[in-house]
């Protein structure tokens, strides 16, 4: 974990809303393991305040790539940075996904929803590095939600697409996809990233069909390196729920640890 | 060479920067930045006798310049702390403070006798004025009897220098500044959050779990000096301040106001090295102003 305040914005490609940035960050990239995120500050005056999470899309040499989508102030402060400037990031941050020896020649499901698509390019690698042959799930609202689908595809992953209005792929939301892939083949394992009710009806797909799985949840975050105590969720852990901070013990927690809350306020 | 050590009477510090309670973690979370013995010392998050499980999320909201929070003292309890914490800390060239917090005001006493016991702390910092564990935001630090009850009763358990921190959710706090010297404070430290709220239009919704919460950060800085700078006129303790401290400008105008010492709190999050950088900052300004002790600046307001 290091603060790198010369992180050079080296390329932009944006879709609409949705932005990649390529930074040369060469100690974050060194330690950046799939799932782990960076904190980095999108203002240099107070407004907004706090520095916004944002995952690790890919590592490789002195780079690092983030995938983001406009969805506030902060983002879109981000999204106005050029090449050539510096980023002031944090970063590695948090616990990554786990890779498992026994997944060599498996299939792995990666299933990312919207944003949440960011940190499973970098999973992906890392899974088919370990001999593993990872299924991507990409889904949208629309086909213009799909922005990483062609880099995904010239990566030579298996990707299968959702969107709710049926314009690109599968018509429906991407756990609909899932569930009638599952019927065809089972997958060893299943990763996924994306908004709360997604994450949420794939933990209720994997309970019943005994699927492990992990998942990367989001909060709202402080520090983003454990001193808040504002990020936490509830998790299960040796017998007991507890609040734990997203950003230290997970973003990636276990399907067995995530305790779903139907709603945060009451 | 500027000499930016001060001394607060029981407690000499190397430079007038503390790392405040609830943002600073343990310490420990901020080793992979700096050397903790470079701070003149750190508040460690907010103990109670027993582990607490905190208020319910979101816990956090962004609001202009500010931070509006309702962590609800989560945390280890104090036992856990002396236990695997506060070995590593102890050995630490730096003053280790320890923030101290009941539910009532026994607990606060057995907290600090607890503490008492160990070796390592250089101080207590008696947090009767957090504004997120009690109904409606209550705490002792709003009513100067409370305050003078509670000061007293931790006075007789401990011999380590006590630092009372009071609340700004009050009408008049030299009042209860008074009252905590009064009962024997050695020092007091202020301001702890204001309390405060924020609403989500689409689900008309509070947008904090606990419903209320405290804002901190450069939002509250304004009130933050006003209030130290009364309490400075009004007590012989020393005062300690603190509330949106981002910069070394700013650090220097609580301590023009009064403060012999200042904590900084959010602008860590923002920057974890963010005490480094006002250290340095007020040896720069001190140099360009040809002060030789730092110390010198501490109550020299023009009026
Ligand atoms: C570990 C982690 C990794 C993330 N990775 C990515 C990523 O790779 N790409 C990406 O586009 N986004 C990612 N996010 C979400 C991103 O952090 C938020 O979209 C961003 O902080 C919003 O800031 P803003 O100022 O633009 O919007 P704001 O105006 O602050 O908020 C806009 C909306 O987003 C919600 N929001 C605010 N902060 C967060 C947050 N931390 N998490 C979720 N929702 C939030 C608000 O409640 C509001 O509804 C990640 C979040 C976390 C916690
Ligand atoms: C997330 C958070 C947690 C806090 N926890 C504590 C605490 O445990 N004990 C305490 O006395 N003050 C606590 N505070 C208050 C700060 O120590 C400080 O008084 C306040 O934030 C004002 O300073 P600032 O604007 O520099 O943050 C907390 C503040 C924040 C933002
Ligand atoms: S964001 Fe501060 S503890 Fe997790």
């Amino acid at each position: 974990m290091v603060i790198d305040r010369q992180a050079r914005l080296v390329e932009v490609e944006s879709w609409g809303d949705y932005f990649l940035f390529t930074l040369d960050s060469p100690e974050i990239a060194a330690q950046a393991r799939p799932g782990q995120f960076l904190m980095i500050r999108v203002s240099e005056t107070t407004q907004p305040l706090l520095r916004r999470p944002i995952s690790l899309h890919n590592a490789e040499g002195n780079r690092l790539q983030i995938f983001f989508q406009v969805a506030g102030e902060g983002t879109r402060l981000l999204s106005l940075k050029k090449t050539g400037q510096c980023l002031d990031l944090i970063g590695p941050l948090g616990k990554g996904f786990n890779v498992r020896p026994e997944f060599r020649d498996r299939e792995i499901y990666c299933v990312g929803g919207g944003r949440g698509i960011a940190p499973l390019y970098y999973l992906g690698k890392e899974l088919r590095a370990a001999g593993a042959r990872p299924v991507i799930f990409y889904g949208g609202r629309r086909a213009g939600d799909l922005p990483l689908r062609n880099r995904l595809e010239s990566a030579g992953f298996e990707v299968l697409v959702s969107t709710d209005d049926g314009s690109a792929g599968f018509p429906g939301f991407v756990t609909s996809l899932v569930e009638e892939e599952l019927k065809k083949r089972k997958p060893a394992f299943l990763y996924a990233c994306g908004p709360d009710p997604m994450m949420e009806k794939l933990a209720e797909t994997c309970r019943r069909e005994n699927l492990p799985a992990e998942f990367s949840l989001e909060s709202i975050m402080g520090c983003g390196f454990g001193a808040c105590w504002g990020c936490v969720k509830k998790i299960r852990m040796d017998g007991q729920e507890k609040y734990l901070k997203v950003c230290q013990d997970g973003p990636v927690f276990s399907l067995e640890e995530i305790v779903w809350q139907e709603k945060e306020h009451g | 060479m500027v000499d930016l050590s001060v001394d607060l009477g029981f407690l000499k510090l190397k430079n007038p920067v503390l790392a405040a309670s609830g943002t600073f973690g343990y310490g420990l979370e901020f080793k992979p930045f700096y050397d903790l013995e470079l701070l003149g010392g750190f508040v460690v998050k907010g103990l109670y006798l027993k582990p607490r499980e905190g208020n319910r999320p979101p816990r956090l909201v962004e609001t202009p310049s500010g931070l509006i929070n309702s962590i609800g003292l989560q945390g280890i309890g104090v036992e856990a702390f002396c236990r695997e914490i506060l070995p590593e800390l102890a050995g630490l060239k730096t003053a280790v403070i320890v923030n101290v917090c009941g539910e009532e005001e026994d607990e606060y006493a057995r907290v600090a006798e607890y503490l008492s016991r160990h070796r390592g702390i250089a101080a207590l910092e008696l947090n009767i004025s957090c504004p997120n564990v009690r109904e409606g935001g209550r705490c002792p630090a709003q009513s100067p009897e409370a305050t003078h009850r509670t000061v007293k009763k931790v006075k007789q358990v401990t011999s380590l220098p006590l630092i009372t921190k009071l609340s700004p959710n009050v009408t008049d706090i030299t009042a209860v500044a008074l009252a905590a010297e009064e009962a024997g404070t050695e020092a007091i430290s202020l301001i702890n959050t204001l309390l405060a709220m924020a609403i989500d239009l689409e689900t008309r919704k509070p947008r904090l779990g606990n419903i209320m919460g405290g804002l901190s950060g450069p939002a509250i800085k304004p009130i933050a000096l006003r209030m130290v700078f009364q309490v400075a006129r009004a007590v012989k303790v020393p005062v300690i301040g603190m509330g949106g401290i981002f910069s070394a400008e700013d650090a220097l105008e609580f301590m023009m106001a009064g403060a012999a010492a200042v904590q900084v709190g959010t602008a860590n999050f923002v920057d974890p090295d963010a005490c480094l950088k006002i250290i340095r900052g007020l040896e720069t300004w001190a140099e360009k102003h040809g002060i030789k002790k730092i110390s010198e600046v501490t109550g020299s307001l023009q009026l």
